[in-house]
This record gives structure tokens, sequence and C-alpha cells, in this order.
């Protein structure tokens, strides 16, 4: 022990009157009340590989939006200038239809943002329904709903996807079909271990001994804490998606002329590339940009979500 | 206030889990009862099925067999919804986890009024808002707690809106289980204040489960101690703590670190070797209110034991 | 004067996060002798995890910042030492012993191999040499049929023998300091009364002084000859087990040893409950950091943080109540019980 009494001046005795305790003071809330998802959303805010993520998104969402209506060429337009390489009329070139590809770009980026989320909220439905239901009930029926999860991701994919668009005859809506029909297994499984993980938890078995019906425990214990891992799966089920719808119709499969997606746009490139590069290179760079940027978004709210970085 | 009516009855529970050929018997075989008024310690290390009896007689398992008599009604043979959810608002539990026992996604507020909204009461937004701030000013918080969230609390202060929630429904029967065994040493003599205050206030009966053997001492008015899905001993607190018959009661207290250095050094623990009890095995009543469980000539042996 | 094994001095260490800059350990003192055992007794938020891992420097840099002080071990600071050199002591000079087993021991290793491990690293002997003592270690440590536990793995050891092996690790390499890190609270009160009676026997064979955390004080009366009582970052009180119990000085050791149900406690009595709630250390409060809870609280301890007063040579606590102008508190009942208990059994040893 190195500390001695210090020597005390400017110390009287009044100060050495008891006051008590200033309770108030031990047990005021010092922080502004936050909550959850505002932390959450604090927390995704630091992360700038997230947020770019996101300004990319509305960039293009925007440029989706906007350039096709905005521009004097429509997507199918044929204007007779035939693979012209990008110039200040055509910034992203022509095509060998003589269409203007700026123009089709976006409005491939309409369809394929499209496709992929449209497919990933149906993946999410069928998912969550079935996870939750397989996961709250458990035993039997929970072995078997399972089982057949594990059936049909044991089928070979592309097999299932192939088969469905040749029986109905490509286009978008059986394109989406196809691409929802196995995607929700992966959701089902991430609910169905959040469900049993959260079924566990002391504040449900609190609610439960409330009274809670089953039907309560999902709306109001459940569904909010699984929201979480539901959120992450759902922004990085969209690029795989869109990915694979790409992957399908460069195959040959996508949807239909003259309707293009980046997927068919990138198909149709390949035909042109050493004549016209460029057609192959905007709807590909896009489709990657997109990807890397759910992705993003994806990675940067699993780790604004991780309880392990909170306290 | 004891009084000589018996609240709860448990007769012969037995809850079992795992494959019915071969089971895991968590609880096997258990009779106790509990009077209006007073506080039942239920003491036991890991595995002696104290958690499982508690969670048993609430209803978050359905039982294996055996009989839970609450207010003279077999709660098992309840079959109407309405009766049922009216024996949740009789009886109510306050878990160990301050952590896990909130829903880290609920204000304290909601948290608490959860079980207004089960069962329709309250409807009415200003009267709700004052009977949630009356339950947690019951409970030593403030009206400006009810808008915040799990995590802003301290552990003592979550589980404080725990026993909040426990309150919410005015039962007369509280559960609790291992209510104070996560918290800090300064904070579980706070609660244990607080839940006794409210014992005396609201004329609750308690079942106590614990390891914390001074505690439940302190708490209990009377003590059973289980040991692997039995009760071995039952018996009023002081003579439990005083007087023990049963060899693991005496080595459990044993083995209980006195904050004293002087006791301590003077201390000597009894290790306790389990003697298998066959099925001739049941409870003897030696003294008046003290049960031993046991073969005859255990009993009368842990006795002449005793007595030395 | 006996040479000390560690000394700890004024360390401080602070914690970088999102919600701002945490001061989880302000200041802190003590002194550690060969064959003594010290027990730093306080809850949540007090430091005492962060001393103890502080010293090991296990602390993960960011977001922990070694602000200042010294861990003098054996006369040499530990804390300039790079991680390359801190290998070298850890495990061989300074073990260490965490609450959970089950995370101190790798599933997929067979136990034996595992002691072996830190033999084999820290010390110039073979193979057959490492096994041997091995197998004696788990002898030591009270594992029946050690040598065919020997090849067993973790998960099939129980609770109270996953943390003998883990003790058995721990003192592989015959280090001179032992850190156990609350070895004992996750474990049943027979288990907990069986670990205590082998770290003393293992500690009284070998001479290793022991750092003892814990929030129990029923078991710092069991195992420590002196204790640190911390709070908020701070020892607030330092004696040996029989000042600590017997004439405690700090409003906080008061509160502590008062929440604690005595055994001749009358049940209608209220137990002495400390209100409200330990400090956010990102702010910590001027002053006295537990004025705010304080019964006996002094207009200066909210204004000036009190120096540690010497009560003994061997006494030492961290209140105003200690200067010559602080009004003569009584002590409270229960610590006047025990008190007196104390005073009634010296006499009759004498």
């Amino acid at each position: 022990m190195t500390k001695q009494h210090e020597t005390t001046n400017n110390l009287t005795p009044e100060m050495f009157t008891v006051v008590g305790p200033r309770l108030e003071e031990s047990d005021k809330m010092t922080k502004k009340s936050v909550s959850f998802w505002k932390e959450v959303f604090l927390r995704f805010k630091q992360n700038k590989l997230a947020v770019s993520g996101v300004i990319i998104l509305f960039i293009i969402a925007l440029f989706a939006a906007l350039v096709p209506e905005l521009s004097q060429y429509s997507y199918r337009d044929q204007l007779g200038i035939y693979n012209q390489a990008p110039s200040k009329d055509h910034w992203f070139g022509t095509d060998d239809l003589g269409r203007d590809v700026f123009v089709r770009v976006w409005y491939g980026a309409r369809i394929s943002l499209f496709i992929g989320i449209t497919a990933a909220i149906i993946d999410l439905i069928i998912g969550v329904l079935w996870g939750s239901i397989s996961g709250l009930i458990g035993g039997r029926v929970d072995d078997i709903m399972m089982r057949f999860v594990d059936i049909l991701s044991a089928i070979p994919y592309l097999l299932v996807v192939i088969i469905l668009l040749v029986v109905m005859e490509q286009g978008l809506l059986p394109m989406i079909i196809a691409l929802s029909i196995t995607g929700w297994v992966n959701m089902a499984r991430i609910v169905r271990g959040e469900v049993l993980s959260i079924k566990n938890r002391e504040f449900v078995l609190a609610s439960r001994t409330l009274g809670a019906s089953t039907s309560h425990l999902i709306k109001r214990h459940i569904i909010p804490n699984a929201l979480g891992a539901i959120l992450v799966t759902m922004t990085l089920t969209i690029p795989t998606a869109i990915f694979t719808e790409s992957f399908l119709s460069f195959l040959g499969l996508g949807v239909t002329q003259p309707v293009a997606s980046w997927g068919t746009m990138a198909s149709e490139g390949m035909g042109g590339l050493r004549v016209a590069p460029w057609r192959l290179f905007f709807p590909a760079f896009f489709i990657s940009l997109t990807i890397f940027a759910f992705n993003a978004i994806g990675d940067g709210l699993r780790d604004a979500l991780d309880p392990k970085l909170r306290k | 206030m004891n009084s000589n009516h018996k609240l709860l009855e448990v007769k012969n529970l037995s809850q079992y889990f795992g494959s019915p050929s071969n089971p895991i018997k968590a609880v096997d075989g258990i009779s106790f009862h509990i009077f209006e008024g007073e506080t039942l310690g239920l003491v036991g290390e890991s595995g002696s099925g104290k958690s499982t009896t508690g969670r048993s007689i609430i209803g978050l398992y359905d039982i294996t067999g055996g009989e839970v008599i609450f207010k003279g009604k077999n709660i098992h043979q309840v079959k109407s919804k309405k009766e049922q959810k009216q024996l949740k608002r009789e009886m109510q539990m306050i878990f160990q986890d301050p952590y896990a026992s909130l829903n880290p996604r609920m204000t304290a507020g909601e948290i608490i009024s959860e079980g207004f909204d089960i069962h329709g009461m309250y409807r009415n937004k200003n009267e709700r808002q004052a009977k949630i701030i009356s339950l947690l000013e019951a409970v030593g918080l403030n009206r400006e707690h009810m808008t915040r969230y799990p995590h802003e609390f301290s552990g003592g202060q979550r589980q404080r809106i725990g026993i909040a929630r426990a309150l919410s429904l005015d039962p007369s029967f509280i559960i609790a289980d291992e209510p104070i065994s996560a918290l800090d040493v300064s904070i579980q003599a706070q609660v244990v204040n607080l839940l006794k205050e409210l014992q005396e206030e609201r004329n609750l009966t308690y079942l106590f489960i614990a390891h914390d053997l001074s505690m439940v001492k302190y708490i209990s008015d009377r003590i059973a101690v289980m040991y692997r899905g039995k009760i071995v001993e039952l018996g009023d607190a002081d003579e439990i703590y005083h007087h023990p018959i049963h060899p693991y009661t005496k080595s459990l207290l044993s083995a209980v670190p006195l904050p004293d250095p002087i006791l301590e050094r003077k201390r000597k623990r009894i290790p306790y070797v389990h003697e298998e009890t066959p099925d001739t095995a049941k409870m003897h009543e030696p003294l008046p209110n003290h049960f031993v469980y046991g073969t005859d000539e255990q009993v009368n042996k842990w006795i002449k034991q005793a007595k030395l | 004067m006996k040479k000390p094994l560690l000394e700890v001095k004024n360390l401080k260490i602070n914690f970088k996060t999102y919600a701002g800059l945490v001061q989880a350990v302000r200041g802190v003192d003590f002194t550690l002798y060969e064959g003594e055992t010290l027990a730093i007794v306080g809850e949540s938020g007090s430091g005492k995890s962060v001393t103890s891992n502080a010293i090991m420097k296990l602390i993960p840099q960011p977001p922990g910042i070694y602000a200042d002080g010294h861990i003098l071990f054996e006369g040499k600071d530990l804390i300039p030492l790079s991680d390359k050199e801190m290998s070298k002591i850890r495990g061989n000079e300074i073990a260490m012993i965490f609450q959970d087993p089950m995370t101190a021991l790798n599933p997929t290793i067979r136990v034996g191999k595992q002691i072996m491990e830190v033999i084999l690293k820290h010390k110039k002997v073979s193979k057959h040499e490492a096994q041997e003592r091995a197998i004696e270690l788990l002898r030591q440590v009270g594992i029946p049929m050690p040598e065919k536990r020997f090849n067993q793995f973790p998960h099939e050891f129980s609770g109270g023998m996953r943390q003998r092996v883990v003790i058995a690790i721990a003192l592989a390499a015959d280090p001179k300091l032992l850190i156990a890190d609350e070895p004992t609270t996750a474990l049943d009160v027979t288990i907990q009364a069986q670990i205590l009676e082998l770290l003393k026997e293992l500690q009284k064979k070998r001479k290793t002084s022991i750092i003892f955390i814990t929030h129990d004080l029923g078991v710092v009366a069991n195992v420590a000859d002196r204790v640190a009582v911390m709070y908020a970052g701070q020892i607030v009180e330092y004696g040996t087990v029989n000042d600590i119990f017997y004439n405690p000085k700090h409003p906080y050791t008061w509160g502590l040893l008062g929440s604690m149900p005595d055994l001749n406690n009358k049940s209608d009595e209220k137990l002495y409950a400390i209100p409200g709630s330990p400090p956010d250390l990102t702010n910590p409060p001027i002053g006295d950091a537990f004025a705010p809870r304080n019964k006996y609280a002094l207009a200066i301890d909210f204004e000036k943080e009190p120096p540690m007063f010497k009560v003994s040579d061997t006494h030492y606590a961290k209140t105003w109540l200690l200067h010559e102008y602080a009004p003569k508190i009584d002590v409270p009942e229960p610590i006047v019980r025990r008190m007196e208990r104390y005073k009634k059994e010296a006499e009759l040893g004498e």
C-alpha cells in the first residue's frame, strides 16, 4: 500500500456532516431511451460498407424507376444504328437490333429486381409459415415437415427448375414460380431454428404462465424476435434469386423477348462479345453491383443485430 | 399470516422425460402441501428436480403422474378454457434469469401489462396506465421506467419487472424459481425484502425454489429438501437447519460456506454417500411436522445418529 | 520484510465502446506474497474480473486500454511486455482458472493430452515424463483412476470433475501464482466445498499464491488470508480476512456483510439491503462512487474522492468516515453481533 492519508488542506468540518444517499442519482436512467430497432439502425449506420450498399440500391432503384420514363428511346425501339459503341447519344451503346442499351439496362433493372424481390417474398411467406408451424408444434409434425424439406433440398435444383420452365413455357410468372419453388426451404430451416430457440426462452414461458394462447405467443414473442434473422435471410435471398434468374436466362430459359432482364441481355450480349462487348459488360456489371449491394446490406444487418456486440 | 387452510396440495407428483421405456425421472412421486400465506422453501442441487417441480405445478409441462390440487380443485381435471384461464390468474411464476425472462423487444410497461391483453382486462387506456404505474411502484420502480426496454435496466431492476408482471393478475400463489440466484449479493437482499413486503401486503403464498440455503432459511416458514427427484426431508425452517435428520440434508448444510472466518475454520464438512432407497421407502414423521424419507430401518438409524 | 510476488500499482483500465469510454478499473493497488490467498470481492461492475484478466494481459486491445499503472510480477512490469514474452509467463508462472470449465477445456482433445501440452510447452521433459506428470496431477486433484481417465474427453466428466481437470491443467507447469475467477460459482454447493478444499490442499503443498475472485462472502471466509473489496473500479477496503469481517470500516463492506442473512437472523427482521444500483462507469461520479447509495454519506463524499486511510498495518479503507473531522458512526447491528462473536472466540482461545 503506497497511498497514505493526505494532508488535509481546504477541508472544513462542515464538509463532514452526514447528508445521506441520493438515490434518484443512483436509479436515474442516464441514457436516452432507445428501442431495439433504433439501436440496430444506429449500429447499421456505422457500417460504411452496408450504408454504401443502401445508397447503391437506392440509386439503382431510382434509375430503374425514372430512366425508362424519361428516356427519349423506349426499350424496344429499333433505331437503325447497330452495335454502336457507347457515345453521347447512346451512353451504353446500341445492340444488334439497334436498341439503346442504356434504357434497356434500366428497364431490365425493373424486371430483375421485380423477379428477385417477388421470389424472395414468396419464399418468405411459405418459409415463415412452414418453419414456424414446424418449430412450434414440434414432435412428429416437425419431423414430417422437416423431412419434406430435406427431400426437396436433395433434388437437383436445376432439374426442377428446367422441367418447370419447359412445362410452363418461359415467361415472367413461370420464372418467379421456378425460383420460389425450392427457394423457401432455406427460410423455413432458419425460421424453424429461430422458433425452436425462442419458444424455450424464459420470457415465452412467462407468457404461457400468464395464459397466452399459441397465436398470442407467435404474434407478440416469436415473430418479433425472429424478425431479425428473417430480415437478414431475406436480404440475402434476393441476390441469390437475381443471380439464379440471370443464370437461367443465360441458359436461355429466361423471360421472352422483347421483355428483357439483365440475364437475358447478358445472354444476348454473349453473341456479340467480340464485336460489341458493352452489350455483355453493362448488364453483367449491374448484376454484380446489385448482388454486392444486397450482400453488404445483409451482412451489415446481421452484424447490427448480433447481441454479442451489445453491452 | 399463516392459516391452516391448504392452498396447494401436491400428491405423488411425477414428471418423467425421455423415452417411456427408460425415462429420466426428474420428479419421482413427491407429496407436500402449502398453507395459505406461508412460504415453502424447496431446496436441492442440480438434478434434484426442484425447478421441474415448480414448472410442473404451474402447468408448463404435462405431468406424468400424481395430482396437483389448488384451492380444492384438481387443476389437471379442469377442462373448460374459461376455468383454465381463471386458474392462470391465481397462480403465477417468477423466473430465474433476469436477462432471459423479459422479451427484449417489449418495454417494461408492455411486459407488465401483457397479462391484461391476454385476459381482456383494463381495456381503458387511462385505467391501464394507472394500473401499470401502481405495479411499478409496488416493486420499487417508477413511471419513468414504463417506456424503457429491458437492456436499459440492471439485473435487479429486471427482476423487479418480472415480479411486477407476476403480480399483474392479482394471484394468490406465486412460484419463485430461483429468483435471486443470478443477482448480486446486495441486490438479492433488496429483492428478498421486496418479496416479503409484498407477501404481507397482499397475503401471498410462495413456493420459493432455490439452492442458497441461508436465503431459503431466512425467507421460508417450512423447507423441503429434494435429492434426485424425491423429497428427502420436510419440516419447519429452523428445525431443518438446526436438527436435520436425513444424511443428505446434513451433508448439504455442512457444505455451505459461512461468511464468518472463525466459524468457517471450525466447520467440518460431512460428505454424503447415497444409500439406495428400495421401494419400501416412504415418508416418516418421527417428530411432529418433521418428515424424513427412507425405509423404517434407515429412519430409525438416522434418528439415533441425530440425537448424538 | 518478505518480497512480494505480485505488486499492482495504480492500475487503470478503460474500454472504448460505442456508448462511450468505460473506466472499468480506476486506480487499483494491492500486493500479494508467496503462499497466500488474496480474495477480491465485488459485484457486477466492480472491475474484479477486468483486474484479474489484466494481470494475465488477457484484455483485448482494442477495445481495452491499459491507461495507467504497473503490474510487477517478481519485480518485472508485465504491462510493456509483448504477447510473445507474456506467453512464456502464462501457464508457466501465472495460471488462470475460470468459471465455466467447459469453455476452458477443448472438447475434441483428450484430457490427459491437454495437461501434457502445458507441461511440454514450458518444461524440458520427454513426452513420457510429461505423461507421468499428467497422470500424477490428475491423481492430486482427486480424480479416481487417473490412468484410465487420462484418455477420456471433457464431456465424459461431470461439472465438478471438469473443474478439477482445469485445476490440473493450471497447475501443470507449477506456476507461482494462480488466478481463480469465480471457479465455483457455477457449481453445486457440495461440489464447491470439495473444490475449495482441493485448492487449499494444493496450495499448502506447492506454496502457490492464489488470487481468488468471487462475490460470495462465505467462500471468502473459507479461502482468504487477505481480502480486497472492490466497488466501481476501485478497491474500497483492504485487509486480512479478520479485519474485513470483524472490523469493517467502509459502508459498502457493511452493506455486503449486512445483506446476507445470519444464521441467527430472526426472519421478521428485514435484511440490511443497499438501495440503488452500481454507477455507470462511462460517467463515474465525482467524489466517492458509493456515495449515492450510502446511508452514511457525508457532504464531502459528493465533492472529493476519499484517499485510502490506514486503519492498521494490515488494514486500509477508502472512506471519508475515517477522517478526523468525520462524525462517529455506529456500525450496523449485524456487524456488531459478528464482532462480538469474534471477541468472545478470541477470549476463549487465549
